[in-house]
This record gives C-alpha cells, structure tokens and sequence, in this order.
C-alpha cells in the first residue's frame, strides 16, 4: 500500500506547487501507515528528484522519455495508473491546477477510484475516507465520503504548507514507456510568459476594478506590484474592456487564486469575483464606497479614491524598501 | 460533423447557498437555475462554429443528466440555437455517475467533437469531461481556451501554467472549455425561443451506476474577523500594518 503523488516539473525543474503535493502526500500517508510513493514524468535530472525526499517522499519512480515532452491527456493517465497499481496505491494526489485537472478524472475511471477536487485539508478521517473540499465557489464547503478502495485527492493551490520530512530515498528509472498509439496530441507551439510573476503561484496579488477608471490609470498599481514582488490581476469588468489581458481576471469564471495577501483595488466585490479570491490569506480593500461588500471579506481596508491613494502606498514602500 | 456540448443545470451565480435538513441538503427555494456558465460558452463556440458553413458542422446538441425539472435549462440552450437534446432521466449522485451515463449514451449516438466547461459552478469538480473520453477512450484536451477547424482538422489551443500551447488532435474527442472560448455567451432571440418548443429532446433512461463518492454534509465559511480601517489621508500606515502586524512581507 502507498500513497502516490504526481509532482508535476516545468522545464525539468520543480516548484513550490511540486512541494506542497509531495508534502500534503506524505502527511497523508503517515495517517495511513504507508510510504509515500512520487512519480515523476519527463527528464528531470537526479539532483532535482532528489528534491522530493526532502518533504517526505521514500520512493520516487522516474519515467523519462523523449516523447514525454508535452502533456498528453491520455498517454499520461495510462503511465500513472500502471504505477499506481505496481505500488498498489490506495490514495493517488494530484495538484488542481491545469495539469490535475486533466489527468485526476481519467484516472478515476481506469482505477475505478471515486474522486474528490480542490481538497485544501488533510482528509477528515481515513476509515471512513472523508475529505473537505469547496463547493459553489468557496461560497461554502463540503465533508465527502470516498467510497472506493483507491482514492483520487486534487489538492488545491496554496492550501497546505510545504514542511520538510526528510525520507531515506530510493530514486528508480521506470522501465515504462508510453503507448505511441496513444499519444496523438501534437504541439505545434508553446507561447510562454517570461519574467513575468504567475497569478497562480504569486504569494501577493494586486488586483484592480472599475475603480481605476480607465487603461491608462494602471502605472502606480504596476509599480506597486514590483515592488512587492507581486502579480498583477483583475475584476471582470477590466478584462471585458480590455484594459488588461483576459490571463488576469480574477474570480468565478476567471482564475481561483489563494496567495497570502491580496490587493483588491477599485473593486467592489460582486459576489463572483469573492468566488475567485476568497481563499486569499489577508484581504486588503480600498474603494471610494464605504459600503461596498468587498469590505465585509477584508481585514484591512481604505476608503478612498485609488487614484489618490495608490502614489501614498508607493510611496511608503519605496521607503520601506530603501531602509 | 456533429458536435455535443454536455451542460449542467446550476444555480445562478449570484445565489447565497443555503442548506437544510442538518446541512445535507441546499435549499432548493427561490433559486434561479442556468446553464453551468462554462457549458454555456461551449455552446456558444459550437454554434459559431456551426455558423460558418466552411467548418462542415452539420449539428449542435446538448446533453444532461438530470431529471425532468431541468428541462427549462435545456431549452434554453434550444432557444440559444442548439438543433437537439438528450437528457439521461436520473438524479446523478455524483460527476462519475454523470460521466457513465452520458458514456452510456455514446454507445449508440457518435460525436465528432465533444465539449465540457470546465467545471460546474455548483461541486466544482472539474471532473466530467475527462471522464468520459476515458470512457470513451478518446484523447482530451484540457484548459481550452480557443477551438478552430481549418481544412476539417481541429486547431486548438489550452492553457499551461505561464503560458499557452496550439496544439491538434485527431476527432472524435473531448476538449473541456474554460475562460477565453468564447467572448460572450450568446443570448436567445424570441424566435429561438419559439424554435426551442418544438426541437426533439430524446430522453434516455439510466443505467444503475454505484456511486464513488457520496456528500455527508455542507459547512458555511468562517465569518472573517470585522474590517480593520486606515485613514485615507494617512495611507502609507497600511503597509505598517501588513509587514508588523499580519507580517505579509
């Protein structure tokens, strides 16, 4: 029995997100007595793998092959599933991010394992298999019940700490290949932002609404984000009239982010948009209306015209961070 | 070419869950039911792409699973201009069942293209569409956000972490649709909605499917402690107070 983690790599290299999985994994499996098993896919090198051990992974399984090099739904699946039945794994965790999403349901249904997505806890009790999760959106959660002897978990972004456990580690080169047959998505191209924070890995976000008035008035909040080491987002309304790029709505329909601190600017906190943003650690408001609901979610709040307010803030962090 | 667009009946967005019977069960009163906002950009994209006669897309259906009281939301897609429906007549106890049941389904009625939203608003699962071309055993594409064809093959493109990749597959298979597919969700014209009347929605009766996973209850979210205000005048404090007190940075 094992619990098995699939820590996703970007170029060969792992990050936080790979951590927390390996992590929240391993607390797992010491609930239920048994090793942690991760699974690796694509090239990366040992050092890296290594990596693994240090948040509690005994067992990591590499399976490296050239024609690995995209993500293809359904080769992959095949790959993890014929793992997680060599290991005999009774709870297999994904990320839920882009990745998860796309393996964690095909491998329900080939290990026949009941699913639970955008889990942000340890499981409730293992025996019955119980974990909490999200529903309608962060407007509420939910206790489910796994009934089925393997479990599939999709854990949700920057819900669990990294903690380091390091493990004894036995890194092994799979001899699995996949089926060509199976793989038939074709990458023809791959556009990649470079030097730029991801809203879905950013620790801080600065977000700004219909409060910022047009396309031009984004300068100041910019600048903040730079200098806190921040990404940038924003409400609906702005992505819808283009004043920022579609990749930065933040909210129901658009990204679901849970960064430790966030920036909301000018938005008044429509209900889709909390959806988005309402795991967010701390909650920063500033909005000219003082009864706009985005301060009933806030911890800390200003009111007043971000115009105004945004060169002030700057400012102080400029200070702060000269000191 | 015939493309499905699989749809889930969803309260409005801007509904405030409640629930009863001991937290097992949301309050069905006054609640507004549409059509999953994702599935509804899908459906969206699949009439677009059915608009322009060059793409060879002769249908547009819809599929649910769900008991007779979702009809309403599967007119609506009629009304938008999907040509026909299928409704599986059960209550699915979870996105599994529903993935089994449409499976079941696509032994007999064969599609090109099959199109999921990338999640329903209601479990947030994210689940369904990848289960089923499991099912099928047909590639899928996640995270789409745009979906072409050109010279009859299907140009896609989906969302990575920090970036995109264009990409084809061969058809038939699934391709789970998020932001980005479609701009705005089309809108039913009065004679859409006369159309709709009259368009053929072939009920299927359930097969028995166990469920995986089953809801033992629902909890309400910690209220956050009350909003903590500094003076406009005096904003720089604020950022005293994040890196001394909340210790944020």
């Amino acid at each position: 029995m094992a619990v098995l983690v699939y820590p996703e790599n970007w170029d060969g290299k792992f990050k936080k997100l790979s951590f927390e999985l390996v992590s929240y994994a391993s607390k797992v499996a010491e609930m239920l007595g048994v090793q942690a098993v991760a699974v690796s896919i694509g090239s990366v090198d040992e050092g890296e793998l290594s990596k693994l051990a240090a948040y509690g992974a005994s067992r990591i399984i590499s399976i490296d092959n050239g024609s690995l090099k995209s993500l293809d739904d359904q080769a992959y699946t095949s790959l993890i599933a014929e793992v997680a039945k060599s290991v005999s794994a009774s709870v297999v965790v994904l990320s839920n991010n882009n990745t998860g999403k796309a393996l964690a349901p095909r491998l329900s249904v080939k290990l026949k394992a009941g699913i639970a997505s955008g889990v942000s806890r340890l499981p409730v009790s293992t025996s019955p298999f119980v974990v909490y999760k999200k529903v309608y959106s962060g407007k509420a959660f939910a206790n489910v019940e796994i009934k089925t002897p393997v479990k599939i978990i999709t854990l949700a972004q920057n819900s669990f700490e990294v903690t380091e456990s390091p493990k004894p580690v036995a890194i092994e080169k799979s001899a699995l290949q996949p089926d060509q047959n199976l793989l038939r998505t074709k990458v023809t191209d791959v556009q990649k932002q470079t030097g730029k924070i991801l809203l879905t890995d950013a620790d801080i976000v600065v977000s700004g609404g219909r409060g910022m008035r047009s396309a031009d008035n984004w300068g100041p909040l910019v600048e903040m984000a730079g200098l806190l080491g921040a990404a940038t987002a924003c409400s609906r309304p702005v992505s819808d009239e283009g004043w920022r790029p579609h990749d930065e709505h933040t909210g129901q329909t658009g990204k679901i982010i849970a960064p430790n601190l966030y920036f909301a600017i000018g938005i008044s906190g429509a209900i889709q948009h909390l959806a988005g943003i309402s795991s967010s650690k701390y909650i920063v408001a500033i909005n000219t209306d003082k009864d706009a609901p985005i301060f009933e979610a806030a911890q800390y709040g200003i009111v007043g015209d971000a115009s105004k307010i945004l060169p002030k803030l700057v400012e102080k962090l400029r200070e702060v961070k000269s000191k | 070419m015939k493309i499905l667009v699989c749809i889930s009946n969803v309260p409005d967005t801007t509904t405030k869950v409640k629930f009863i019977d001991d937290q097992k069960k949301l309050d069905v009163t006054g609640i507004q039911w549409v059509i999953n906002p994702w599935d509804e950009l899908a459906l969206t994209r699949a009439l677009e792409l059915k608009d322009d006669a060059s793409n060879g897309v002769q249908t547009v259906t819809v599929a649910h699973v769900g008991l007779v009281s979702a009809e309403p939301t599967i007119r609506k897609a009629l009304a938008i201009g999907a040509d026909d429906a299928i409704r599986v007549n059960t209550d699915p106890a979870d996105a599994y069942g529903i993935a089994a049941q449409l499976a079941e389904v696509l032994k007999t009625e064969k599609y090109d293209i099959i199109l999921c939203g990338i999640e329903s608003s209601d479990h947030n699962g994210s689940t369904v569409g990848g289960m089923l071309a499991e099912f099928l055993d047909c590639p899928s594409v996640t995270c789409v956000s745009s979906l072409n064809i050109e010279g009859g093959q299907t140009v896609i493109s989906r969302e990575i972490d920090g970036g995109k990749e264009s990409l084809t597959v061969p058809m038939p298979f699934v391709a789970v649709v998020q932001k980005g597919i479609a701009k705005e969700p089309r809108i039913a014209a009065m004679r859409g909605i006369m159309a709709a009347r009259t368009k053929p929605i072939r009920v299927y009766e359930p097969q028995a499917i166990e469920n995986f996973t089953e809801v033992l209850n629902y909890e309400m979210p910690k209220p956050r402690a009350a909003c903590k205000y500094v003076d406009a005048e005096n904003a720089g404090q604020l950022i005293d107070l994040l890196q001394n007190e909340a210790r944020v940075f």
